[in-house]
């Protein structure tokens, strides 16, 4: 067979990235076209591998903590939670319930700060630029109050194994209050800008539908999941620091489309202020740290532990030879998994619909890559 | 009817720039004025290291132990001591801390015995060389000296 590519062939291959702006990093995709109809499309991944769970081998357990705050970089918070975990399955300790009421308020209000960041870009990329500055400022006040209580903004290595370093500051109630006072107003705000607009509708309802099944199929979970209405949610089904305390509700969709995975997002993050109020307003006194060897050395065996991070679900899997380092890290990143599912999605649709799917998937690039 | 109306008088447009109106305000301006006007970073700000002295005497606090060195996860701080012949003690000789690979995890912070060394609320460390970012005992107590900028 002569190769007849650029004679008669109707499919054009395009490469989509790694510069592409709203691939949200350094994502390749290579699209097979046949004119402005997606037949089919490969993600060409690594280019932001920096050998996390290798480098987790060389390391002691309290040392590789702060590095898995680079991977999810949007979620540091949820990443460290994860990591802590599951090195404290493995050392058969709980954090104290002052520790665990903390870490949720943390690690809801870095679900917050994730998802305002996806609304933001993702309507940029859909041609509305202005959710974007909101957005920003609003994520903004969730940052000042991780500033202030662990010293950093976004690689945060806030938890420690066994608990935390740091003692809550002296207003952090207050503040936390009243972000959720100011912040609950402003979800209202981002949905008169974007629920009803027109563009905004028809650029989203009806693309890139993922069936529940088809989620089961490839592993896909979090928001995607939700939206294709499976009630599946960690926090409730596994719960961890404390999540059967609080009351919540976990929200779902039907259509399982873009615009419901936008819906299931902004109803998140409500959920996410009334458990923030609900932790907030519960720390109890004691101690902040468990009692954890100075040299941590857990005994030989291997533990596994996923949370429900803003994305879907993170997982970790240690592997200790009891000695002080790790003898295997590996990690479950949810913006991995949901990638697969990128192709069935793109299926069928338009190249500008490509855009509004990788968005609405919420992938980090420094998560999927590692 | 109602929403035929709705649709040719683009309500569902106008709803969204009555969002973008309400935010007009001046005082809702939040640009920072950055190199004229100072941020205020938190009290806990993880930003430059420095090793503290002692006001009382100028000695060093810094008891050479290594541990920092030891928590270090990027391997970057170098401690050197010698025994004093006549105290019996420990005393440091040279302290280097490569703030290029330093990732301002606090680990070394934490691991301090007796918080010499701190990272501070400094935040602007830009240098013009590779050398200039490995900082010596000398830098380390007194601070990196910022340009002053004029505008």
């Amino acid at each position: 067979m002569p190769d007849t590519t650029f004679l008669d062939a109707t499919e054009l291959v395009l490469n989509m990235g790694p510069q592409h702006p709203s691939t949200h990093g350094v994502l390749r995709v290579i699209l097979k076209l046949d004119g402005e109809k997606v037949i089919g499309t490969e993600c060409v991944i690594g280019y932001l591998h920096r050998g996390v769970e290798k480098i987790a081998e060389n390391r002691t357990y309290a040392m590789f903590a702060p590095y898995v705050d680079r991977m999810d970089y949007v979620a540091a918070v949820s990443n460290g939670l994860g990591y802590c975990l599951a090195v404290e399955k493995l050392l058969s300790v709980e954090a104290p319930p002052r520790a665990q009421a903390v870490r949720v308020t943390l690690t809801e209000l870095n679900r917050i700060a994730s998802h305002l960041l996806w609304l933001g870009t993702h309507a940029l990329d859909i041609g509305a630029i202005t959710p974007l500055f909101y957005t920003l400022r609003e994520r903004e006040e969730v940052l000042k109050i991780f500033e202030k209580y662990c010293g950093a903004r976004l690689t945060t290595h806030a938890f420690r194994i066994g608990g935390l370093q740091y003692e809550i500051y002296e207003d952090f109630e207050r503040d936390v209050n009243a972000f959720c006072d100011m912040f609950l107003p402003k979800v209202d705000e981002y949905e008169e800008l974007l629920t009803n607009n027109r563009i905004w509708r028809r650029r989203l309802i009806g693309v890139g539908i993922l069936k529940a099944e088809d989620c089961k199929q490839y592993g896909v979970t979090g928001p995607v999941l939700r939206a294709a209405g499976v009630k599946w949610d960690i926090r409730k089904a596994l719960p961890y620091s404390g999540y059967e305390k609080y009351d919540f509700e976990i929200p779902t969709a039907r259509n399982a489309d873009t615009y419901d995975r936008y819906v299931v997002r902004m109803a998140e993050m409500q959920q996410s202020v009334r458990i923030i109020r609900q932790a907030v307003a519960g720390i109890p006194e004691g101690p902040i740290m468990a009692k954890v060897p100075k040299v941590i050395k857990p005994p030989v065996g291997e533990a596994y532990v996923s949370i429900e991070a803003p994305k879907g679900e993170l997982g970790y899997f240690v592997v200790s030879d009891g000695s002080t380092q790790p003898y295997r890290v590996r990690i479950r990143p949810p913006s991995f998994v949901n990638l697969q599912a990128l192709d069935r999605m793109c299926r069928g649709a338009l190249v500008a619909d490509v855009v509004a799917i990788i968005g609405t998937i919420d992938i980090v690039l420094g998560e999927i890559d590692r | 009817m109602g929403r035929l109306m709705k649709k040719i008088l683009l309500v569902d447009l106008l709803q969204g720039l009555w969002v973008t109106f309400r935010n007009q305000h001046p005082r809702n301006i939040y640009t920072e004025q950055y190199p004229a006007e100072r941020p205020k970073v938190a009290e806990r700000y993880r930003g430059a290291p420095r090793l503290n002295i002692n006001p009382e005497n100028g000695e060093t606090l810094c008891i050479a132990c290594n541990l920092c060195a030891v928590a270090c996860p990027e391997n970057l701080i170098v401690v050197t001591s010698e025994r004093n012949e006549q105290t019996r003690r420990k005393e440091l000789t040279h302290f280097t801390y490569d703030t290029s690979r330093c990732m301002f995890c606090g680990l070394c912070e934490d691991a301090c015995p007796v918080d010499a060394l701190e990272l501070t609320q400094d935040f602007e460390l830009a240098t013009y060389t590779r050398e200039g970012l490995i900082w010596d005992r000398q830098m380390l107590e007194e601070g990196p000296r910022p340009k002053k900028y004029t505008c």
